[in-house]
């Protein structure tokens, strides 16, 4: 036994490797088990406290006619609820939402991919695309809108005046979202062309290589290796880009001077959540609005999930 | 961080005609991004009256800088520069410690209930202030903490994604380090500072900074959680107080730019790091 460990180094180390291996498999569940919720407790005591308390609260509160100091509520049972389905002002609300979110979703989406497709090919100045294209996003949401308020108000705006028109931006129905939207877009695009330009920078450069040798031409390049090299972060910007857009709130409350938009019209739900809270003072039916909103998004980040595995499951 | 040693091995690329082409759509694009920049920049530079002239036009005829002067006299915006400098300054610190422990914990430790907690912890990514704003405030309410510092720092403190983007750096962390280290006596705890940690520097950075930039623009929260000015943080002292004068749009440019300005610097300085840590992160990965 010892002379063949002796003389064969590799058999000596393969059970002094397996031992190593479980002392430390055996160290790693014990200190796991006494340190390991430690590591957690802080980020899950707040989490608790701002998170899940919340939301139960708002499950609770959902079913009372609860006002603003939370005093003498009573159990009105699904009434709120009833409400809202029937109340066609949170249907217009959450309309306003939805179109919003339609219509910077695909846009942000494209602008961003190429922008970053941009910034990743010219050589000179990198750091100056980098900068321009991101900046806006360093911007409050509330500056921005400010920006975008002034440069859309019909008269002074210089909008209109750079590009000779007299359109009622702020004012006329037709034209108070795009305006939100234009802003958005101008606002947001830099993050996920951050996004983009990082996952284009991680892209190997062998695989170009080897298509070349293969003569396939920039456009089949793009098409074979840099789209289904970015297909992961593509899911991630839209996933993200539509959480965000359904949570419109800043801009268009800034923008529309905080009110609700010409003839209501820009008004989203989460504005319309907190106007019944904080103005009307109804949080019980705010409650009822924000848990249904809630279910919304769930519904829409499990139905993001689900399209994934599906996509997934027919080998892409 | 490809790109620092692309850039440094050859830093004279020839102008081919399809740079010449590509650099050309880029000045066109950029002017684009910064022109409501430079506007507001031109338009903090006029008179109030100037501000307001019809037909509008971009350069101010008299440079003055009235509105600069007029914003620093009036007052609060020293405050509410200081406020949003404590706000983000604590959320950032906060956010970063609890959530670099629980994305190791998570990721690296055992103990009962934690696949239960982690599905509980990742639905909450769906959860923001925006979704439950007002039981949210009846909370922070029933806690005593409305118009407080605690009540705007304490609840942007539990963000979901954070820990989920550290979760899943701290899984790529090769085992072997650790294990090397608990057989040489070291505790979880030691381990966790003197080798995950350091490792961890890139993610660290780019959490940070992505929490520091949504903070310091945050403006829903503080917007609920307090009415008064001198509480205010830059985004609402901005948008608010500003606003109920009736819009003075120099003055409000002007104030915009100062609320922007710190972020903007931050950006440039490290705008490699940034970059670099969303690839480090596996935001942008696979």
């Amino acid at each position: 036994m010892t002379t063949s460990a002796h003389m064969t180094t590799g058999a000596v180390a393969a059970p002094a490797r397996a031992r190593t291996a479980t002392a430390a498999a055996t160290v790693r569940r014990k200190q796991g088990f006494q340190h390991g919720g430690w590591f957690v407790a802080p980020f899950l005591a707040l989490f608790a406290l701002f998170v899940i308390w919340p939301l139960l609260r708002g499950i609770y509160l959902s079913f009372t006619d609860a006002n603003i100091s939370g005093d003498g509520a009573s159990f009105v049972g699904l009434d709120n609820y009833r409400e809202a389905l029937n109340d066609s002002a949170m249907w217009d609300a959450l309309g306003h939402s939805a179109y919003f979110t339609l219509l910077v979703v695909p846009c942000i989406t494209v602008l961003a991919f190429l922008l970053a497709m941009l910034a990743h090919h010219i050589e000179r100045g990198k750091w100056l695309w980098r900068l321009c294209f991101f900046v806006p996003f360093l911007l409050p949401s509330t500056v921005a809108a400010n920006m975008f308020q002034w440069l859309f108000t019909q008269g002074i705006g210089l909008i209109n005046e750079t590009f000779g028109l007299d359109t009622p931006w702020l004012t006329d129905k037709s034209y108070a979202m795009l305006a939100i939207v234009i802003e958005t877009l101008w606002w947001t695009v830099g993050f996920s062309f951050l996004l983009y330009l990082a996952a284009l920078q991680g892209i190997p450069d062998h695989l170009y290589e080897a298509a070349k040798l293969d003569g396939a031409n920039a456009w089949q390049r793009m098409v074979h290796i840099t789209l289904p090299m970015l297909r992961n972060i593509t899911g991630l910007v839209i996933a993200l880009q539509i959480l965000a857009s359904l949570q419109l709130f800043d801009q268009a409350v800034v923008m529309m001077d905080f009110g609700p938009g010409p003839e209501v019209s820009t008004r989203s739900f989460v504005q319309y959540t907190l106007e019944q809270g904080f103005t009307s003072y109804r949080v019980g039916y705010a409650s009822a609005m924000s848990i249904i909103f809630f279910v919304i998004i769930a519904v829409v980040a499990l139905a993001r999930m689900w399209l994934l595995r599906t996509r997934e499951e027919s080998g892409r | 961080m490809t790109t620092a040693v692309q850039v440094r091995k050859s830093p004279r690329k020839p102008w081919t005609p399809s740079q010449i082409i590509l650099t050309l759509i880029g000045v066109a694009v950029s002017a684009v991004f910064v022109a409501p920049i430079a506007a507001a920049l031109f338009t903090s530079l006029k008179s109030e009256a100037e501000a307001a002239e019809i037909p509008p036009h971009w350069l101010p005829e008299v440079w003055t800088a009235q509105a600069w002067k007029a914003l620093w006299e009036t007052g609060n915006i020293t405050n509410w520069f200081i406020n949003s400098l404590v706000v983000s300054v604590c959320v950032t610190s906060v956010v970063l410690t609890v959530s670099a422990l629980a994305g190791y914990g998570f990721a690296r430790t055992e103990f009962r209930g934690k696949s239960v907690l982690m599905g509980i912890v990742m639905s909450g990514l769906m959860i923001s202030p925006a979704v439950l704003g007002v039981p949210l405030f009846t909370t922070v309410q029933q806690l005593g903490m409305v118009d407080t510092y605690w009540g705007m720092i304490l609840p942007q403190c539990a963000p979901a994604a954070m820990v989920y983007i550290l979760y899943k750096f701290f899984q790529g962390v090769p085992r072997e380090l650790e294990e090397a280290a608990f057989i040489d006596g070291a505790g979880r705890w030691r381990v966790f500072f003197t080798i995950v940690v350091p490792l961890a520097r890139p993610s660290l950075a780019a959490v940070g900074i992505f929490t520091f930039i949504a903070s310091w623009n945050n403006f829903l929260w503080p917007y609920m959680v307090t009415n008064n000015p001198d509480l205010m943080t830059m985004p609402n002292g901005i948008a608010t107080v500003m606003n109920s004068y009736g819009i003075q749009w120099a003055q409000l440019m002007a104030g915009g730019l100062m609320a922007g300005l710190p972020l903007i610097i931050v950006f440039v300085f490290f705008q490699r790091q940034i970059v670099a840590g969303v690839a480090h992160t596996g935001l942008a990965g696979q």
